[in-house]
């Protein structure tokens, strides 16, 4: 059947006994309604046909001239297939007959939101290759662009070319990453070193790990790459000694490069020497601080130190060096191989190319996932994140570990790049996204990142040191029930003067957890102080634990639950809580579905 | 091996790359356990020493089975990628021993992909 010259399409019905029982008339007076609404009945032809031949997915409707074959076609379906259809010239997928065969019904990787909004650069090879086989890596473009640097290149131009591509430190300061290295070649005082930062250690961070036990010989490569640039023929890998498998097969791949002399004397008969070794670190979060790893590195104490001299100019045994996060380094290959334009094509005006995170907490898909700099925290936790599990609402992400600050649920479309995170209280840190639910306590987590940075803090600076721990008890006072007028201002203050007077990063930035909260939940902070109450249910000083009776619905899951047999309960009956024999252990208010105790 | 040269870096390249793809005839199905922390706390091993041992037992000299790192959907570890030549892969999540099992056999071995446990087909496209 060839299309009418007066219509541009042609909806064929199928007008069999079978189709007509199944309702294809009332599609038809649906589909011609919807197409005069929207003046396009003179554009569309209706055309009843006779059996098709496929009765038992009827109502059939065919569209011609595209052959695209709807079935199951309901009268409500009409707006949505002139809609889709004609006006937009989009198929509507989920009328489409489909293949009962298996694999069609498998989704392609792509159409699922988790991997189909992801853009690899760094993971590029994540899960395509075998970590411990340098010819797979080479099979994926692997050591070209060290090979393409050292035939091609002069080290200016590798750091033009990093210039370009407006690449920013990975690991929490996005410090323009072609000047640092341009800044470290300058000094004529050899030798000098590159050193990878792979000591990752915010809660719930794991971007690096994957990456050096995924893909370890892209970080080798990379710190080559750069130790041609700034002219170093010696780089260390700072990895934490927590991470055995990345530290093993980093020790694999350096073993296997250097058999294929791509570590050693000569690389590529260029000249060029470099070689690699692998410093396991005891697992201080100081250490991942610059000057502190480099005083790891040389066997003394991992504290920071006074800048200037950078470490460019004085590093690693007061040599230059250059330091980069292992993410940064696993960008440095595609960039030397597709251009910087390519790679500043990608992302904001000041955030070029993409950004792996870690996403966990109270999320759906636990994992690591890449996307392009700009993508708004709401895709990232909503659309590949696949929202909060067991249908509670989101709450904030806490981006940036125990120095990046909480995103609350209403900015979520915050676009994620260094500065549009860094103007709402957090920051891109290294890229660990914690993400809470409703059932999490704000003070309560901010008790917990400050008692982290408690812990970690090196001593140095006084306001760190104590400061910090005077915070933490100020805030155990406010979980346990102490809470006073006056506090929530006495931790404002407090963190602005530990901010403003410790030395290094951490200190810098250890309240912005408290900081941040206080700045969006402060009726949280209000509740527990003056209150005496915990909103989410979570601080148990503050919970009666008492069965609201209105709201019971005698169910029993909160008595099935009870580890101590201290929920009352019958069928039909309110459940009751017998507080002596109560420890507290929440069991009872996690189970409830109809937020029954409090 | 000795030193490569930059010609042999090429050479290298093609040869694993034509070594990655499978060709009908030549290999049945590659399988690819996903072996980063989170797979093997997950129990990755455990899969990975199943299909060795089938393998191993059936005396299967087609099939390559190889490991990789994380392929970033933690959440649903222990994960698999199973390619049947001449079809497109399968990523399979959640498994168990009996799951592996049931795989091994209905896709590896006759080509028909378990939907049941599939999570997607299809090879995750890169930047390049």
């Amino acid at each position: 059947m060839s299309a009418s010259p007066y219509y541009r399409m042609q909806f064929l019905l199928c007008a069999g006994t079978s189709c007509i029982a199944s309702g294809s008339l009332e599609v038809k007076d649906a589909l011609q309604k919807e197409l005069l609404k929207r003046n396009l009945h003179d554009d569309v032809q209706i055309v009843m046909t006779g059996c098709n031949g496929f009765c038992a997915r009827g109502p059939l409707v065919v569209v011609y001239p595209d052959g695209v074959f709807y079935n199951q076609v309901k009268p409500e379906h009409a707006p949505l297939i002139v809609e889709e259809h004609v006006l937009k010239g989009r198929v509507v997928q989920d009328l489409l007959f489909k293949e009962p065969a298996a694999k069609d019904r498998v989704p392609l990787i792509n159409d699922i939101d988790f991997f189909g909004r992801q853009r690899l650069i760094a993971l590029r090879n994540r899960g395509l290759i075998d970590a411990e086989s340098i010819d797979d890596y080479i099979a994926r473009d692997g050591y070209a662009a060290l090979a393409k640097a050292l035939e091609s290149m002069t080290p200016e131009e590798v750091i033009e070319e990093v210039k370009k591509s407006g690449l920013r430190g990975r690991g929490g300061g996005g410090f323009p990453t072609g000047l640092k290295w341009e800044e470290c070649r300058k000094y004529d005082n050899f030798p000098k070193y590159t050193v990878c930062n792979g000591d990752e250690g915010d809660p719930g961070a794991f971007m690096d790990r994957s990456v050096m036990e995924g893909d370890p010989h892209s970080v080798l490569e990379g710190m080559a790459v750069s130790g041609y640039a700034i002219g170093a023929n010696k780089g260390y890998i700072y990895v934490r000694a927590e991470y055995p498998l990345a530290i093993q097969r980093l020790q694999k791949a350096i073993d296997d490069a250097r058999e294929y002399g791509l570590l050693g004397p000569n690389v590529f008969n260029s000249g060029f020497d470099f070689d690699i070794e692998i410093y396991p670190g005891a697992g201080a979060f100081v250490c991942g601080e610059s000057t502190a790893l480099m005083y790891s590195i040389e066997g003394k104490r991992g504290m920071p130190r006074i800048k200037p001299p950078r470490s460019a100019e004085a590093g690693l045994w007061n040599q230059p060096t250059n330091l980069n996060n292992v993410e940064t380094f696993a960008n440095v290959n595609p960039i030397i191989l597709n251009g910087g334009d390519w790679f500043a094509s990608i992302g904001t005006e000041g955030s070029k190319g993409t950004k792996v995170f870690a996403l966990t907490g109270a999320i759906n898909n636990v994992g690591l996932v890449e996307v392009p700099m700009g993508t708004t925290l709401k895709t990232l936790i909503f659309d590949i994140g696949g929202g909060i599990p067991k249908k509670r609402k989101f709450k904030a992400a806490q981006i940036g570990g125990p120095s990046g600050g909480c995103i609350p649920n209403g900015l979520e479309d915050v676009q994620i790049d260094y500065e549009s995170l860094t103007d709402v209280g957090a920051m891109m840190g290294s890229g660990g996204v914690v993400v809470m639910d409703d059932m999490t306590c704000m003070v309560d987590t901010a008790r917990f990142f400050t008692h982290f940075s408690v812990e970690e803090s090196c001593g140095k600076c006084v306001p760190c040191r104590e400061g910090l721990k005077v915070m933490h008890e100020k805030l155990t006072d406010i979980v346990e029930g102490r809470g006073q007028a006056g506090d929530i201002e006495f931790l404002q203050e407090l963190g602005k003067h530990i901010g403003s007077t410790s030395h290094c990063g951490l200190g810098k930035a250890a309240s912005n957890p408290v900081l941040s909260t206080i700045r969006y939940f402060k009726d949280e902070y209000e509740a527990h102080i003056f209150d005496k109450s915990c909103p989410a249910l979570v601080c148990v000083d503050l919970i009666k634990f008492e069965v609201i009776e209105e709201k019971c619905t005698k169910c029993g899951m909160c008595f099935r639950g009870c580890p101590t047999g201290a929920v009352i309960w019958e069928k039909k009956q309110v459940a009751r809580i017998d507080l002596s024999k109560c420890t507290k252990c929440r069991t009872c208010i996690t189970n409830c579905k109809f937020g029954s105790i409090r | 091996m000795a030193k490569i040269s930059i010609q042999d870096l090429k050479k290298i390249k093609e040869e694993q790359k034509a070594r990655m793809v499978l060709r009908e005839g030549a290999q049945r199905a590659k399988i690819t356990v996903h072996m980063g922390t989170c797979g093997i706390a997950a129990g990755a091993r455990d899969i990975m020493v199943l299909f060795r041992d089938i393998i191993g037992e059936r005396g299967l000299d087609d099939i390559i089975l190889t490991n990789s790192g994380c392929a970033g959907l933690c959440a649903q570890e222990p994960m698999i990628t199973v390619e049947v030549a001449g079809q497109s892969p399968i990523k399979y999540v959640k498994l168990d021993s009996a799951k592996a099992r049931r795989i091994f056999d209905e896709h590896v071995m006759a080509g028909n992909p378990v939907e049941d446990f599939a999570l997607a087909r299809g090879s995750e496209t890169t930047a390049q």
